[in-house]
């Protein structure tokens, strides 16, 4: 995906999957679990950790059997790999928080057929040694939870009037129930997207000119 | 009462819990095939029917994996299921309809990592549907997404038409239809769970 991923230094490499790339916002990828989860702030940083967590164990691992693993089984293998280090991950949060694991439901096991995952592995992970491979992993994580959170308070906030489960605005607040509602979703995202079109068109502009 | 249970199953699943609209599940193939109503319609129909497969071995197979007390290479083994289910897919389409074949393109592979359809076998999972609730609830959501799907592509399609600000174009236009067709569905949240 990226435009010259060979010569990139390890930090352009991490910015540009936090931020020229971001997987929400830019590239539109992995938005099922970006809207089902984000009713709430935490919420939203519980799945983009789960979700950066199995985006650098893969990568990694992948990157360093990419010698090994057949062309014509590539995808089968990457899918097992993932799926291996996303049932860790639903086991470890079962074990450490209940109460995010309830809210999470079979959403965490949905991380398997997230699209950034398989994205990265096959166009970054596959062709680049080990520790490159991370670095990419980990900025599309943090950009990932990024997106993730941005989503989930601005929802929390206007569905709920509350920012990680405190009250912001008082009594007289009549929160917004739409917005925690499925179509809230579509829309707080839509906005998201529109903004950041917005963005990348006046830079645009201020370039020709 | 049996078959009252089934058909609440099916129209709750197809309307007021529609899998794209109100479950977010199947949003990429949903923003990346819905802009034409004649590639619409058969990755909706395709998509139902790798979801009844993936529904019916994930069932036998979660027999197995709980007899055996595997449940935790469950996850492993929907997804080596459903990979191969879309495989076959993809050969009797390439058979019997290359051009339909080519058009769908990418997407076609693309329905193993759709989550509708992991996602099928998982809610039948978590909420210990038995053999015949497990068909109508695939059957439901297969029949939901093609619904939406459709819906999105008849209004895309009317949308190409109108004049709008460019920055509007893409994706950011798709979610804001998506918010308004999931608003809609929201007005069946009543039927089949009364009673």
């Amino acid at each position: 995906m990226s435009s010259q991923p060979l010569q990139a230094s390890n930090m352009e490499q991490l910015l540009e999957g936090i931020w020229k790339q971001n997987p929400v916002f830019v590239m539109a990828l992995g938005m099922c679990p970006a809207l089902a989860v984000t009713v709430s702030a935490f919420n939203a940083l519980g799945m983009g950790l789960a979700t950066t967590f199995v985006l650098i164990c893969s990568c990694t691992l992948i990157s360093m059997l990419r010698r090994f693993i057949p062309r014509e089984v590539r995808i089968a293998t990457y899918i097992v790999i993932i799926a291996t280090f996303v049932t860790l991950v639903d086991y470890i949060i079962q074990a450490v928080s209940l109460a995010l694991y309830e809210a999470l439901g079979a959403f965490i096991q949905l991380i398997v057929v997230n699209c950034i995952i398989l994205g990265r592995a096959e166009a970054h992970a596959a062709k680049n040694p080990p520790f490159s491979a991370m670095v990419n992993a980990l900025g599309m994580g943090i950009g990932f939870t990024i997106g993730l959170f941005a989503l989930g308070s601005v929802r929390e906030i206007l569905g709920a009037g509350k920012l990680f489960g405190i009250s912001l605005f008082g009594d007289q607040f009549q929160p917004w129930v739409v917005m925690v509602l499925p179509p809230g979703g579509f829309f707080v995202l839509g906005l998201w997207l529109l903004f950041f079109a917005w963005l990348a068109k006046r830079k645009e502009a201020q370039h020709g000119a | 009462m049996e078959h009252e249970t089934l058909g609440q199953i099916f129209i709750i699943t197809v309307l007021s819990s529609n899998f794209v609209l109100a479950m977010f599940l199947g949003l990429c193939p949903f923003l990346g095939v819905s802009g034409k109503l004649e590639t619409a319609v058969p990755m909706g129909i395709a998509t139902s029917f790798v979801m009844l497969v993936a529904s019916l071995c994930s069932y036998a197979l979660n027999q197995l994996l709980t007899h055996f007390d595997l449940e935790f290479l469950r996850l492993i083994a929907y997804i080596a299921v459903i990979a191969s289910a879309v495989q076959l897919v993809e050969m009797v389409m390439k058979k019997f309809s290359p051009a339909l074949f080519r058009a769908l393109g990418i997407f076609l592979p693309l329905i193993t990592t759709n989550c509708a359809v992991l996602g099928v076998a998982l809610f039948q999972t978590a909420r210990d549907y038995d053999l015949a609730q497990s068909v109508a609830f695939s059957l439901g959501g297969g029949v939901g997404f093609s619904l939406a799907l459709i819906l999105m592509a008849g209004v895309r399609e009317r949308l190409n038409l109108s004049n709008l600000p460019s920055v509007m174009h893409g994706t950011a236009l798709s979610l804001m239809l998506a918010g308004l067709l999931s608003l809609a569905f929201m007005g069946f949240g009543g039927i089949g769970v009364a009673r």
